[in-house]
């Protein structure tokens, strides 16, 4: 029973993708985006049942067969459901619906309306393969399905040059990364002849430090490029060009969170390697803050949430480089909440705003868009950390297990702690910037709440990042249990508890107060952001500036030199060197051929009497 | 006077140089067809007297072979003469240069 469901998770997206391939058009709208989204609903509400048995704790781990791939390598496509997936699957699938369901509102009245919902089942029939693979290959499958979806729905207005050249950046980054996932996975097979899940990471304990370092760091590699981590983070801002529902569900709660469910379901090799799991944590631990800096000075308002993502999957880097599995897990699903909910808001108020995303061209919609700004609100208060929403909770447990790993730890601690108070800054900000003050809207836009069939996915991720959280409390630790059997190879790190728990909160509630207020402060009356510092970090460090000169400049400059002049002189010249070789050869050769038969006649007559003379002379045939 | 195989030899040997000055020297493509066939035959010669000689029955079958490719070549060769006559009203060898280097 239980594989049949975990099978049709995946299926049933797939199906509906199908049919959409060959029909999508037929149905059309609405019918499509009712088909897109059942079959989601459908493949959220069999993981439910199938993952039943870990909620009491009386569930198994389950490997689905469902055939022989490579038999040379022992290669079988199988699923795996247990605990880890089984969560992982339950947020693509019930954040999947409920943003599937959005789409159907916001996607009214586009001319592919058919083909959005193609590519977003496609998309969740993806990202189901990459968390449920039993082995590192069918994972890589997926892992590399769910980037073409990301390319496909970030091009999806491919009229629209920047959203093409968008899409193009996302592929060519990810690709880096993959570089380092690929060899990676050369490594695990070099070293333990098998992909599968079970013998790698039982077998991972006895790996030699430096191996378990090397292939723990090009993990990373991997990881980083899928999430966005530093250095190769620079596409996901750029990702924003795609419609907004696919902002909220690859960009910011499902896809981009690949990386961190790698690391989590690679946790031992992690484990055996001191230097791996840091490096993962220093990485995001800069990354956190790095990217939060960067979101300070965004106008636009999708920008924002791009840079606050990269920011808080940092968060989740950090809490995995930690050994803090079980808080990263909660983050990634407490985050895919609330971020989906921000972006799924901001959806909302571009579309009453026909399009407009220029913060500075908002202002003053909470009357407007009453909905819209209340549940916006939560999210704003549970991406600051203000308890007992959701985000407080995560948070807090990665900030407290990150700090009791002692040591150095602190300092990254002290990261964590700053970027919070900078999160909190930046989005009281957004929220200032866009639903209060005067407005500054565009001559013509008339903003207006939008339907209900987007509210509805508003309200119930509203509901989800308030409670959330409590899955996970210091007081009641049931993800801790539910996921337990997921991550009884490794050592968990924990949060501290008693009184220096409470002292860790409050330094983190203080740090979102003093964010909030001195942001509350700041943008009470509109302003823009003037000066030399505030360009520096809208212009995100000039990062991309720097790429494009360093990397696709050099690029450019060797693929001309390639064309222009290695192409140009040395290829041709050797083809064209060949050719007028035999032409001069020939040349050489062209008196030969008198025309004159008699004289060939004549030239077989002496070749014939040379040939006989020479036999004759070596004293006869 | 004993016709010894050296007589066969010596006349092939006229014949097959008779054969080739005709092609050397003559420019008329039947000429120097014919010519051809008589360098042909005076290998023949020496194929059929070196058979008998050798009391092997190679030599014959040598000839009758030499015979059938002969036989097929003039089918040919003489279609060829006769089509470029008709085209070109000269069967002289030495107008016939439209493949000159």
């Amino acid at each position: 029973m239980t594989d049949l469901l975990v099978s049709a998770a995946i299926l049933l997206p797939l199906s509906g993708a199908l049919v959409m391939v060959f029909f999508g058009k037929q149905l059309g709208e609405p019918w499509a985006g009712y088909l897109g989204t059942l079959t989601v609903v459908a493949a959220f509400g069999g993981a439910a049942i199938a993952a039943a048995d870990f909620f009491t704790g009386t569930g198994e781990t389950v490997v689905v067969r469902w055939f022989d791939w490579f038999p040379a390598f022992g290669v079988a496509v199988e699923l795996r459901w247990d605990p880890l997936s089984a969560l992982m699957t339950l947020v693509v699938t019930g954040v999947g619906s409920l943003i599937h369901l959005y789409s159907i509102g916001y996607m009214h009245g586009d001319a592919r309306f058919g083909r959005f919902f193609t590519y977003l089942n496609l998309f969740v029939a993806s990202m189901l393969i990459l968390v449920l693979a039993n082995n590192f290959a069918v994972m890589f499958v997926g892992w590399e399905l769910v980037g073409l979806c990301s390319y496909l729905l970030i091009s999806f207005w491919f009229e629209k040059e920047t959203a093409a050249a968008a899409g193009k950046k996302a592929f060519v980054v990810n690709r880096v990364g993959d570089v380092g996932f690929i060899v990676a996975l050369m490594l695990v097979f070099s070293h333990f002849g098998t992909f599968s899940f079970d013998e790698v990471l039982e077998g991972a304990g006895g790996l030699a430090a430096g191996t378990a370092t090397a292939i723990g760091l090009l993990l990373l590699v991997g990881a980083a490029g899928k999430s966005a981590q530093l250095p190769l983070y620079v596409w996901l801002p750029d990702a924003m060009e795609g419609p907004t529902p696919v902002s909220a569900l690859i960009h910011a709660a499902t896809m981009v969170t690949a990386g961190v469910y790698l690391v989590a379901r690679a946790a031992p090799i992690f484990a055996a390697s001191e230097v791996a799991g840091a490096v993962v944590a220093i990485v995001g631990a800069a990354t956190a803050l790095f990217a939060a800096t960067i979101a300070l000075a965004q106008r636009d308002i999708k920008r924002v949430l791009a840079y606050s993502t990269i920011s808080q999957l940092g968060f989740m880097f950090m809490a995995v480089g930690a050994a803090a599995y079980v808080a990263g897990v909660f983050h990634l699903m407490t985050h895919a909440f609330f971020k989906a909910l921000l972006f799924l808001g901001a959806g909302s108020v571009i579309h009453g705003m026909h399009g407009e995303q220029d913060m500075t061209r908002m202002g003053g919609l909470a009357r407007k868009m009453p909905i819209t700004f209340a549940t916006m609100a939560i999210a704003w208060l549970t991406i600051s950390g203000i308890p007992p929403l959701s985000g407080f909770w995560s948070k807090d447990e990665i900030l407290g297990s990150v700090f009791e790993r002692g040591g150095l730890w602190v300092v990254l601690f002290g990261v964590g702690l700053l970027t919070a108070a900078i999160t909190a800054f930046y989005m009281t900000r957004m929220m200032w910037l866009t639903f209060f003050g005067t407005p500054r809207w565009a001559d013509g836009v008339h903003p207006h709440e939008s339907p209900r069939v987007m509210t509805f996915p508003l309200l119930a991720l509203a509901a989800l990042s308030v409670v959330g959280g409590l899955v996970n409390t210091p007081f009641r630790t049931s993800l801790e249990h539910f996921l337990d059997p997921a991550f009884e190879l490794v050592a968990l790190a924990h949060p501290p508890e008693g009184s220096l728990a409470l002292t860790l909160a409050g330094a983190s509630v203080l740090a979102a107060l003093i964010g909030i207020a001195l942001a509350a402060v700041r943008y009470r009356t509109f302003r823009t952001e003037e000066g030399r510092t505030w360009r520096i970090m809208g212009r995100g460090y000039y990062v991309d500036d720097v790429y494009a000169q360093v990397f696709a400049r050099t690029g450019k400059l060797g693929a001309a030199w390639l064309a222009f002049r290695f192409d140009a002189r040395v290829i041709d010249g050797a083809v064209e060197g060949t050719g007028g070789l035999v032409r001069r050869i020939g040349g050489w050769m062209r008196p030969l051929q008198t025309g004159f038969v008699r004289s060939y006649g004549l030239a077989i007559a002496a070749g014939s009497v040379a040939m006989l003379a020479w036999f004759l002379s070596r004293g006869g045939l | 006077m004993t016709v010894t195989p050296g007589w066969y030899m010596a006349l092939a040997a006229a014949l097959f140089v008779i054969g080739v000055g005709g092609i050397l020297l003559r420019r008329n493509a039947l000429v120097m067809f014919m010519s051809v066939e008589l360098m042909l035959n005076a290998v023949n010669l020496t194929f059929v007297a070196a058979g008998r000689e050798l009391n092997a029955i190679e030599g014959q079958i040598s000839v009758l072979f030499v015979m059938v490719v002969a036989a097929a070549e003039v089918v040919v060769g003489l279609a060829i003469i006769v089509a470029v006559f008709r085209r070109r009203k000269t069967a002289s060898v030495d107008e016939l240069a439209g493949l000159k280097g």
